[in-house]
């Protein structure tokens, strides 16, 4: 089972990298641009074949190492 | 003083904090593989050092949290025992739950290397009983994430419960934008646990203890927790 982990800064937590790419993006002319927020994409594969079971390791993942629930969110989906 | 420099692989400034705790108090600091589950026995001070641990993957500090040697250096804190986490140490006391907050990515992006004064917050913990309250010391930092983040009420609760620790300054030991090298919130420079026996600091007091390379002004933390273990065996 291949599911998908994205861990994103929670609203209103400064992100400097967030904003450097804003400013990049703004200077090479790319047009449109309002903001841009930085995050993290983790594909993991699952021996499980329960979706539930594997919703439920991967949230127990998320809140033991992949994302500092201090100063971030993650949103979990199974794909397959 | 019995000291255990925790050793996690990436880390560079773990010879440097023994050797600092060996010029101060005399008594060697013993060397703890990550990877080990037990302290030494007698430990009664704990050094998170700094460095580069994992590499700063996943997040600074993320991964050396979840050493196997954490949860014995958790049960020392629990029991009262003296933490001392410096720079990367700090941030891995952060992901350990040792210490609230986090420690982000430098407000200007640029990893900072340079002497930095710290103002001491207060002169009546197992850190700080060599320092006098306000005094401006003479440190230097090297990191690229140290701007101390926490939400409203924690901070509320640090600052009220005198849990700052040092906080950046100039030379004159007055705050500002320009002597805050991070953007750190409130110029938090380091801070303590509730109990005031863990204390997190990103400035490397331990790289100044020899006039040879700057300063002697780092002398004082090891002189404090010197003091303060002497008391109490």
């Amino acid at each position: 089972m291949k599911a998908r982990v994205t861990v994103t800064l929670k609203t209103g937590v400064l992100d400097p990298q967030g904003k450097a790419i804003e400013g990049a993006l703004k200077s090479l002319g790319v047009d449109g641009v309002d903001s841009v927020r930085q995050g993290k994409i983790f594909d993991i594969e699952i021996g499980s074949l329960d979706k539930g079971r594997a919703e439920a390791t991967l949230k127990d993942a998320c809140e033991k190492l992949l994302a500092n629930t201090v100063i971030e969110n993650y949103r979990i989906e199974v794909t397959s | 003083m019995r000291a255990a420099v925790i050793r996690f692989p990436g880390i560079n400034r773990d010879d440097d904090a023994a050797r600092a705790i060996r010029l101060v108090s005399g008594r060697k600091a013993e060397l703890v593989w990550h990877a080990d589950t037990a302290l030494p026995q007698g430990t009664d001070l704990v050094v998170l050092p700094g460095g580069f641990s994992y590499g700063d993957y996943l997040r600074c500090g993320a991964i050396a949290a979840r050493a196997p040697i954490m949860e014995a250096v958790r049960t020392h804190a629990a029991k009262g025992g003296l933490v001392l986490a410096i720079c990367n140490g700090f941030q891995i006391a952060c992901e350990a739950g040792l210490l609230p907050g986090v420690l982000m990515r430098n407000a200007q992006l640029h990893f900072v290397c340079r002497f930095q004064h710290l103002r001491v917050e207060r002169d009546d913990t197992p850190f700080t009983n060599a320092y006098r309250q306000g005094q401006a010391i003479k440190a230097c930092v090297a990191h690229g994430e140290g701007n101390y983040v926490a939400d409203d009420a924690t901070l509320a609760r640090l600052e009220a419960e005198g849990r700052i620790a040092f906080r950046y300054c100039d030379a004159q030991g007055r705050l500002s934008d320009e002597a805050n090298p991070n953007g750190a919130t409130g110029a938090i420079a380091g801070i303590y646990s509730a109990n005031l026996r863990v204390l997190g600091l990103m400035p490397h007091l331990e790289n100044l203890v020899d006039p040879l390379v700057g300063g002697t002004d780092g002398r004082g933390l090891f002189e404090s927790l010197t003091r303060s273990l002497a008391e109490t065996v």
